[in-house]
């Protein structure tokens, strides 16, 4: 937990804890912070900005029939269990936000190849902005590429390097408009990562360009 | 009925304001609807521990009748009807009942646990959308938080809604539209001169705490 280098940015905490993000962003978000306290002391204090703004809020007209209305729902609560999933948690490999997209662990993701020896998943979001899963074997790159938007990656399983650092589980890498980078897998083990990104990625060669729609990219 | 925060609250007002009122409008037992100091006069750590431990349902009545209002108004800035916000508003007041036994002192105060479920409401309803949300960390009942970690957290907590206000009027504009959800991801910038060191450590300290429990 402590080995994790890359953090979210204060803007895109901020973000999150507004409830303004995209939910591919979010997801990304919420699966790193399963994996690092540091992000997570960070994020509740930013709540702490929104409970601060709440507690500011001049009131509204709330009747007690509303209380009354409140209180019956959750009479009619009572007979289920109360909400705990508090001791469900197994050491998983893959934190419960991104279990809950994936319909499980990293066995059960449906893998397309991209070419290059690299795979995919897009996990299903909101449009506006894509989520996805590389797998990249070891010591393969993947295509240079540019973004129009942001793009977020989280590293799942395994490390890469690209031209900035080494980037292992729980780390992540924010790249924006002018960040050209070939993130290449380490030796050995595949590396899977989540990225999200909020427009199409655009790569420098040729062939992937013309690719690209038919990727999905 | 409801227990005041006396010591602390006082020693607190002190610090931050000195000279100011704050003490005599509580000896005066003056309701304000929009009171001045933030940490109001009720305690409202244990208001949610009898909601929790005695399934207290006056209790749970004093915590709508102060926070339902404002979570409504906090909703329909957000962008909700009145009859949204309304509706949201008991279905997250609802969830305060039901997940009471997640609520954490040490790391949040009241108000800010009930924005998160307001939040959280507000992205379901009104974005129709999925909220990922962190995994939960696991929490027993044997970690009942040290009693000064909550008190400093709480205290920290109103020391933040005080700097807020004292933010220049631009700044704290573009706050409260970041968190009411006028301005977009891309549009916030996290360089709003907010101290979020100390809360940041303090929660960082209960979350090693917890950690450590669990082991």
């Amino acid at each position: 937990m402590s080995d994790i280098r890359h953090h979210l940015t204060d803007e895109l905490l901020m973000a999150y804890s507004a409830g303004t993000l995209p939910e591919a962003f979010s997801l990304l978000i919420a699966t790193h912070i399963s994996m690092c306290d540091e992000c997570r002391a960070a994020l509740e204090s930013c709540d702490a900005v929104g409970g601060a703004m709440l507690e500011d809020c001049t009131a509204a007209d709330l009747s007690d029939e509303s209380l009354r209305a409140t209180l019956a729902l959750i009479a009619a609560d009572v007979m289920s269990e109360p909400e705990d999933r508090r001791f469900e948690r197994v050491d998983h490999a893959v934190p419960a936000p991104l279990r809950d997209y994936i319909g499980g662990g990293l066995e059960s993701v449906k893998w397309r190849p991209i070419g290059g020896g690299v795979s995919q998943a897009v996990l299903a979001t909101e449009a506006g902005a894509t989520a996805r899963l590389l797998k990249i074997p070891g010591g393969t790159a993947v295509p240079d590429h540019g973004h129009r938007g942001t793009e977020m990656t989280l590293v799942i399983k395994g490390a890469f390097r690209d031209e900035f650092d080494r980037f292992a589980r729980g780390d992540v890498e924010v790249a924006n408009e002018s960040h050209h980078h070939t993130p290449v897998a380490e030796e050995g083990e595949d590396c899977i990562c989540l990225t999200a990104t909020d427009a199409p990625l655009r790569f420098r060669g040729l062939i992937p360009r013309i690719a690209q729609p038919f990727l999905g990219i | 009925m409801l227990t005041s925060q006396t010591t602390v609250d006082e020693t607190d007002a002190r610090v931050l304001t000195p000279g100011y009122g704050a003490t005599t409008e509580r000896a005066l037992g003056k309701v304000t609807v929009r009171t001045v100091k933030v940490s109001s006069d009720v305690d409202w750590v244990a208001v949610m521990r009898r909601i929790r431990d005695d399934k207290d349902t006056e209790a749970f009545s004093a915590l709508f009748r102060h926070y339902g209002p404002r979570m409504k108004a906090f909703l329909m800035r957000s962008g909700a009807s009145e009859t949204v916000a309304e509706e949201c508003t008991q279905d997250a007041m609802a969830t305060v009942w039901r997940k009471a036994h997640l609520f954490d002192p040490s790391r949040a105060s009241v108000a800010t646990w009930l924005f998160t479920i307001a939040r959280n409401r507000r992205i379901d309803v009104l974005r129709r959308q999925r909220r990922p949300e962190p995994e939960d960390l696991p929490w027993g009942p044997e970690a009942e938080p040290d009693q000064e970690d909550v008190v400093s957290l709480q205290q920290e907590t109103a020391r933040l809604a005080e700097a807020i206000k004292e933010l220049p009027e631009k700044q704290r504009k573009l706050i409260e539209a970041a968190y009411f959800g006028d301005l977009s991801h891309t549009e916030i910038s996290a360089k709003t001169g907010l101290p979020l060191g100390t809360i940041k450590s303090r929660i960082r300290l209960a979350l090693d705490r917890l950690r450590h429990a669990m082991r």
